[in-house]
């Protein structure tokens, strides 16, 4: 390995040391297929169990905030062969476990009506593309699957095809549910997928680049060597992450915007005919999605896997990302165990009426930044104000447009 | 509307529809139409609060029809009160709302009282109001949060109103033996009597109640999503909501006042000082309101019928347990109850079980408006507005 | 300003979320199979027919057949079928009893209408609420054997109500008794009035009540 490298921290280095262990067993010509695989796997297999641990994480938090122990039970099974049984419940950790055993054993059941290969087909597809998304993240200072210089490209254009497996699904699936999910998820993409790009468009200008790692990099500054310069520090980051934040959820059909698979009204939306494991495999893609998104949160307006200061730069950069991680996953989970889902008018009208052009005066507000990123003294007191005043001000008004109309009411009594 | 009167299945290709009065924004002969799209959301869906159907015509997401069809849950309650004697019906009544079973006891008891012309002691009339006021907290807090897990939310609101109903339920556990299925009340009073413990406890939960109001108004009443998906949907104006005859909460919300604790002040109302919401709107987020802001009135009642239950018997003792046999002649006692006004029709011919025997169910006369309110709104709204009518399938169906 | 109501909701969650911690009044969950709530004494569900006695639950059952609940039962689920003959039952009188108590529990809707027209408090509200069967036709049609659970386990699981008719009986016990007595005493006159006439009558020996221990 290089030079580079070998003057980091062990920590730093173990798992690209490891990897080189295991590709150095391999003969010569198969050493470059190995690094490969071992990569993929570590990508799939890693986030794989990420998945499955934020799965018993949610329903954990969610008991939480509503007042309830969440899953508890699923501890350790009794295998026949062994002659002791550990009774423990491990907290409810092997939860996800017991489901895919659960999601594996159920039939799978086909409507006689569905169109079989798209029937078939949506699952898959749409956990192959949320899965090529993590091909970019660069999880740690080291660690990038793939470094590609149209990173941020990439994701999106790989990202964004989830959506369409979503319509695969709600058509294919011959059920007048799925279909209105399916019309319900190609309107959120539409719509949402305009201010995601928007929002991360200003990152884009100010770095220069669309390389994932070089936004990493640059964010890698401390003000008196304790202030980060985080992208979400600035008012412009702030407000682009912020509109990254809703569009998020929107694209990952979270709460609030969880329409296609609207529970209440759709049954399951375009799950409504799925069972078993293709069942569990959209679960997986939403949870992917989501996680490949918070991942670009991160990476963009966080940071990445920069220590919040110099001092904790002895942690090791990957469990930095991941903890950042975790916490944007939190924070989506709070999201869903608090609020209501929007009806689709209204959230087709939050986006173009509301995030679009929140986001479209956030690139004049990043390029007015960079443009003045020689102020200092007392004008970068103004560079501030002025940065900020471009945020609340649009804000303000554009939110005083959306909700007109709407606004708590007194109730008078009967004499 | 629809000629062929087929409602189950889909449409046939050639089915014209007739234009639908209402806010309907296009017309069939639009030559750009594409089809309407008929679903049958239940009687197996997750909100239509039981096995209610509603057979919507969607152009889009939007509704142009809707059509409601209940009976899934049908289980003879007036014919077969009409073969048992009057006592055995009690436990019935328990079955019709069941989320208010103390309510409908006291209509029962209250229309066979009038029949018998039986009087109650002080003490019970306190008590029942004690325990219709406690069962309308129990009944509202339930519908609201069921009313946000149709709004979508991830059964936070829900959890947290059966959280204090729990605590309500609780009580009347441990006072009339079940939680649900109460069986209290009985011709010339009330089964049990509650102890001193009792009273205090339920004292307590009650004071108590407004914090957790309170808490409930703050996560949810100004949120700018609950705001949007609830002004303005499912209109019901003053007309209308009389002409169909709405009564309880629903009626209120579009500005009419009519409450039965106050028209009829029946038991000792009369006696109590509360105040009777009005909405202005008729729309769900009155309906929402109107709900919220009647617990805390009920809170009030309940603390005066704390602080002035008097002592004595809880039952008449000249009243006979079993084997009424009133004379020929009819009576109908009605009360407001959580969802409005429930009432029993019965006609005696002066044989041991009633002659005629009718229940007046609030639940399926407020859900009659359910088209007009859904007509030009969304399928997503449907079910918001189906949630903010409340209806429990055992009364509507009976 | 847009989001503020959002941003209070989110409190609201976030206070819940620590309170579950920390808070019992908002933590409410009962373990069910591990941990269990106290039932209340008022707590109802299936009905059962006391014994005086637990060692012959069939001789000293309480019911004498006289068919009230079988009439009132709203459901109509209890099915009787009287004796020919009588045996003295907790007051000492001769009574008929019962030689057929059926209760189809998958019929029973525990309203405990039966309990309260029973002028003999012979049957009561059960509490066990862990009931399984594997048969609806066979196993939840219960019959008198099933049925029949001794006064001490009535004092049991209902303490106050069970003392409170206790009492009743034993008084309603003396007042036979002394009725007897006063009914022997006037026989006894008479005979000593009309030494010519029959002897009375033996008065059939009243049954020692059960010990009331709960």
């Amino acid at each position: 390995m290089s030079a580079v490298l070998a003057s980091e921290p062990f920590l730093e280095r173990a798992p690209l040391e490891l990897r080189d262990a295991v590709v150095q067993l391999l003969p010569a010509p198969a050493q470059w297929l190995g690094h490969h695989l071992i990569t993929i796997l570590a990508v799939v297999l890693g986030f794989s169990l990420f998945f499955a641990f934020t799965t018993v994480a949610e329903r954990k938090l969610l008991g939480r905030l509503q007042n309830r122990l969440g899953p508890n039970r699923a501890g350790v099974p009794k295998f026949s062969i062994l002659p002791f049984h550990l009774r423990h419940k491990l907290f409810g950790l092997s939860q996800p476990f017991a489901d895919a055993i659960k999601a594996l054993t159920k039939e799978d059941i086909v409507p006689a009506a569905a169109d079989k290969l798209l029937h078939f087909l949506a699952p898959v597809v749409v956990v192959a593309f949320s899965l090529m998304t993590f091909a970019v993240l660069p999880v740690g200072r080291h660690l990038v699957p793939v470094e590609l210089d149209a990173a941020l490209l990439y994701f999106f254009a790989a990202g964004c095809a989830s959506e369409l497996a979503l319509f695969m699904a709600g058509w294919s699936s011959r059920n007048k549910y799925s279909l209105l999910a399916a019309m319900r998820a190609l309107a959120q993409l539409i719509s949402y997928e305009l201010p995601l790009i928007l929002s991360v468009v200003p990152i884009v200008l100010v770095t220069g680049t669309l390389s994932t790692v070089a936004i990493v990099q640059s964010q890698g500054v401390w003000s008196f060597g304790l202030l980060p310069h985080w992208f979400v520090f600035t008012p412009w980051g702030f407000a682009g992450f912020i509109i990254f934040l809703i569009a998020t959820l929107a694209e990952t059909n979270r709460s609030p915007f969880d329409l296609p698979e609207a529970e209440s009204e759709l049954v399951a939306g375009h799950l409504t005919e799925y069972s078993g494991f293709k069942y569990a495999l959209f679960f997986m893609a939403e949870y992917f999605g989501m996680t490949a998104l918070s991942g670009l949160g991160v990476t963009l307006f966080l940071g990445g896997w920069q220590a919040p200061a110099p001092f904790l730069e002895f942690i090791p950069s990957y469990l930095w990302f991941m903890g950042k991680l975790v916490g944007m996953l939190v924070f989506f989970i709070w999201i869903r165990g608090t609020l209501l889902r929007l009806r689709i008018d209204q959230l087709t009208r939050l986006s173009w009426q509301f995030l679009v052009p929140l986001a479209l005066l956030n690139v004049g507000n990043a390029a007015f930044w960079s443009l003045t990123a020689h102020w200092s003294g007392p004008l970068n007191l103004v560079r501030w104000a002025i940065a900020l005043a471009l945020v609340v001000t649009p804000f303000l008004l554009l939110g005083r447009t959306l909700s007109a109309g709407f606004a708590p009411r007194t109730y008078r009594y009967a004499s | 509307m629809n000629p062929s009167g087929n409602s189950c299945g889909s449409f046939p290709a050639a089915s014209p529809f007739a234009p639908v009065a209402g806010p309907i924004v296009r017309s069939v002969t639009d030559p750009f139409h594409g089809d309407l799209l008929e679903v049958s959301m239940g009687p197996q869906h997750p909100s239509t609060h039981g096995v209610f159907r509603m057979v919507a015509t969607l152009d889009g997401e939007q509704i142009v029809k809707l059509k409601p069809v209940f009976g899934y849950l049908h289980r003879n309650h007036e014919k077969i009160a009409e073969n048992t004697s009057y006592l055995a019906s009690m436990p019935y009544t328990d079955r019709l709302d069941y989320l208010c079973s103390l309510s409908t006891n006291w209509a029962y008891a209250f229309a066979a009282e009038k029949l018998l012309g039986q009087p109650v002691p002080d003490r019970a009339q306190y008590l029942r109001i004690i325990l219709a006021e406690m069962t309308r907290l129990v009944n509202h807090s339930c519908l609201v949060g069921f009313l946000f897990n149709d709004l979508g939310t991830s059964f936070t609101p829900l959890l947290y109103a059966f959280r204090e109903r729990e605590k309500i339920i609780d009580l009347f556990e441990s006072l009339t033996g079940s939680r649900m299925m109460c069986n209290y009340q009985r011709f010339g009073g009330c089964r049990v009597d509650p102890t001193p413990e009792w009273l205090e406890a339920a004292r307590k939960l009650v004071e108590n109640f407004p914090r957790f109001l309170d808490e409930y108004e703050r996560m949810l009443t100004g949120n700018e999503i609950m705001l949007a998906r609830t002004q303005g949907i499912g209109r019901v104006n003053a007309a209308q909501a009389i002409n169909a005859g709405l009564t309880g909460p629903v009626l209120r919300a579009s500005g009419v006042d009519y409450d039965l604790r106050k028209v009829d002040a029946y038991g000792f109302y009369g006696r109590m000082d509360f105040r009777v919401p009005l909405g202005d709107h008729g729309d769900t987020y009155d309906r929402y309101m109107i709900r919220i802001l009647e617990m805390r009135e009920s809170v009030k009642i309940l603390a005066q019928a704390f602080r002035d239950l008097p002592a004595g018997p809880i039952m008449d003792p000249k009243a006979k347990q079993r084997g009424h046999r009133p004379k020929a002649g009819e009576a109908y006692g009605r009360i407001e109850g959580p969802k409005g006004e429930i009432g029993f029709h019965l006609i005696s011919d002066g044989s041991p079980n009633p002659y005629r025997y009718r229940v007046r169910p609030p639940s399926l006369i407020n859900l009659t408006l359910l088209e007009d309110m859904c007509l030009g709104h969304t399928l997503a709204d449907s079910v918001v507005i189906l949630g903010s009518i409340d209806i429990v399938l055992g009364e509507v169906d009976r | 300003m847009l989001g503020t109501g959002i941003l209070n909701g989110l409190a609201v969650t976030a206070k819940n979320f620590l309170g579950s911690f920390h808070d019992p009044a908002r933590l409410v969950t009962v373990e069910y199979p591990e941990q269990h709530i106290p039932v209340p004494e008022a707590y109802r569900n299936f009905p059962f027919l006391v014994s005086e006695s637990a060692d012959d639950p069939m001789g000293t059952l309480r019911c004498v057949s006289c068919l009230t609940c079988e009439k009132e039962c709203p459901p109509q689920c209890i099915v009787i079928v009287r004796s020919k003959d009588k045996k003295p039952d907790a007051t000492g009188k001769a009574q008929f009893y019962p030689t057929v108590f059926n209760i189809d529990t998958s019929v029973c809707m525990g309203c405990q209408i039966c309990v309260e027209v029973c002028p003999f408090d012979s049957i009561k509200m059960d509490k066990v609420f862990e009931i399984t069967a594997t048969n609806r036709f066979t196993e939840l049609l219960l019959n008198r054997e099933q049925l029949a659970k001794s006064n001490a386990y009535y004092h049991q699981i209902h303490p106050v109500e069970a003392a409170e008719v206790d009492g009743r009986l034993a008084a309603e016990r003396l007042a036979a008794e002394e009725k007897a007595k006063a009914a022997a005493a006037a026989k006894a006159a008479a005979a000593a009035a009309k030494p010519a006439a029959p002897a009375a009558p033996a008065v059939p020996a009243p049954q020692t009540p059960p010990p009331a221990t709960p």
